[in-house]
């Protein structure tokens, strides 16, 4: 079987719109969340988030293509050029029917869906822009990158909810490895912090209004980010051939389904993920140095995660640093396991495992390393990042040191 | 206990419990009618909408809550502050 590398990543989230800002922001861990500012925000229950700031699609895009850019396929495309400058790509390279792409995501263009309603309902008119169908549509982002990189291979979204992104990045390496692609741009991207994309959240309660503290004893809910991260996968020897600089190697990936319940996460089904992660890159719990945690600081997810890891690490899990990064970047929900890959180039590339930062107070249910508050220096070879989504979808990707 | 309200309330909790008003008891604990945790909260979506009120309410830290949801004649009293409006505030 082929070897799969990634040689780009490029990102826009809330602690930067780039990969080095995201780096440096997590090393220092910083936190990205703050006041939400939208129309109708003062409604909410739940006024905080992980809010791009500062973003002007004006100096990304032309006027007359950004008339068919929701902001989640903004954050995307955005995302994917970074990942190709830095693969040093302008558009496939050899056959492009060998290059296709693969985006998470689970709103889509849930902001165009939101403006598109107010018009028609809260403003009583009868029209809305024209361009409202291709906008929204799930595969948006993927369909605007193959575009324009020229991507003719296979291409579509893939919409798990919370996994979407390590599911997209997962199905990018597994064709490739099968050697139904030679590269794939892969990642996933989300944009619903919006008054009706929230509206639909509060109504769970499971949110925090106070702020994201995953795996501390004190944390009461998960906090909204957006943005997007993209990957450039590539076949290990084609990769070399071209002399591209190789970040990573993805060299497993599992998804597994509870078959349990719609909202609540279970351990087993958690836990079939992590190690079918494992078996597939043919590595045991005592080679992998870091786990980014899907951690989203709700009461059910962190207690049912520390409990999956533990089952599948054994004496491995007291050794192992275990970080969620969505108390810095939000939970970008579809987007959110391709903003967290960057914590896990940063551990295996610069030696430096993202914090969980905001924690307060060990919980007993959720004893791992955590990697508190600060940043650690760390050479580690191989890590695992988890995703588990509302509706039981888990997806769990193994990467690599080359 | 306002009969009114505690009438509602037993039926809404009997609804999502999925049994019959006359089983319900204001006695009877969440636990003990069956209800899960998405169960609780669709009853308090339906306590808020019958009853015109915004009950705070995390799913994280349902002890936490100031809405006492321990047995449902708790809940009764609770949505009844509720409705009756604030206390006065000290002065």
């Amino acid at each position: 079987m082929r070897r799969v590398v990634i040689t780009g990543a490029g990102t826009v989230n809330a602690l930067a719109q780039d990969v080095p800002g995201t780096f440096a922001a997590m090393a220092e861990g910083r936190c990205g969340i703050g006041t939400l500012n939208f129309p109708d925000v003062e409604r909410l229950s739940v006024q905080i988030g992980a809010q791009v700031q500062g973003w002007q699609p004006e100096a990304h895009f032309e006027r007359g293509k950004l008339a068919f850019y929701d902001l989640f396929t903004q954050f995307a495309l955005v995302a994917a050029a970074q990942a190709m400058a830095q693969a040093g790509l302008p558009g496939a390279p050899g056959d492009p029917t060998r290059w296709g792409c693969v985006m998470g995501t689970a709103g889509g263009g849930n902001g165009t869906v939101n403006d598109a309603f107010r018009t028609v309902f809260a403003e009583g008119k009868n029209r809305v822009h024209p361009f409202t169908v291709p906008r929204l549509m799930n595969n948006a982002a993927c369909s605007h990158i193959s575009m324009g990189y020229g991507l003719q291979g296979p291409s579509f979204s893939v919409a798990t909810a919370c996994s979407s992104s390590n599911h997209a990045i997962g199905l990018a390496f597994q064709m490739i490895r099968a050697g139904m692609a030679d590269g794939m741009l892969a990642g996933g991207s989300e944009s619903m912090l919006n008054f009706g994309g929230l509206k639909a959240w509060e109504g769970l309660r499971v949110m925090s209004t106070d702020g994201c503290r995953p795996f501390s004893a004190d944390r009461n809910g998960m906090v909204q980010g957006e943005g997007a991260g993209v990957f450039v996968l590539e076949d290990y020897d084609h990769a070399r051939a071209r002399g591209a600089e190789i970040l990573a190697e993805i060299n497993g990936f599992a998804m597994t389904s509870d078959a349990g319940d719609i909202v609540m996460p279970s351990p087993e089904g958690a836990a079939r993920a992590i190690r079918g992660a494992l078996n597939d890159a043919g590595l045991s719990p005592d080679q992998v140095g870091y786990i980014n945690a899907h951690g989203t600081g709700t009461a059910a997810n962190d207690r049912t995660e520390v409990a999956a890891i533990r089952q599948v690490f054994g004496p491995a899990a007291d050794r192992v640093m275990v970080s969620s990064t969505k108390a810095m970047h939000g939970h970008c929900i579809g987007g959110t396991g391709a903003v967290e890959l960057l914590a896990c180039l940063l551990a295996l590339r610069e030696g430096v495992i993202a914090p969980t930062i905001n924690h307060r107070a060990d919980d007993p249910d959720c004893d791992l390393d955590v990697v508190p508050n600060v940043a650690r220096q760390a050479r580690v070879d191989a890590v695992l990042s988890n995703a588990f989504a509302f509706g039981g979808l888990n997806a769990v990707l193994a990467l690599a040191r080359v | 206990m306002r009969p009114d309200v505690q009438d509602q309330i037993i039926s809404i909790i009997a609804r999502e419990a999925v049994l019959e008003p006359a089983e319900v008891h204001p006695d009877m604990t969440l636990d003990e009618l069956g209800l899960d945790s998405l169960g609780l909260v669709e009853m308090i979506f339906a306590i808020e909408e019958a009853f015109n009120i915004s009950v705070p309410f995390n799913a994280n830290e349902p002890s936490q809550s100031d809405f006492d949801i321990s047995s449902v004649g708790a809940i009764v009293r609770a949505v009844e502050r509720m409705i009756a409006g604030p206390a006065p505030a000290a002065a």
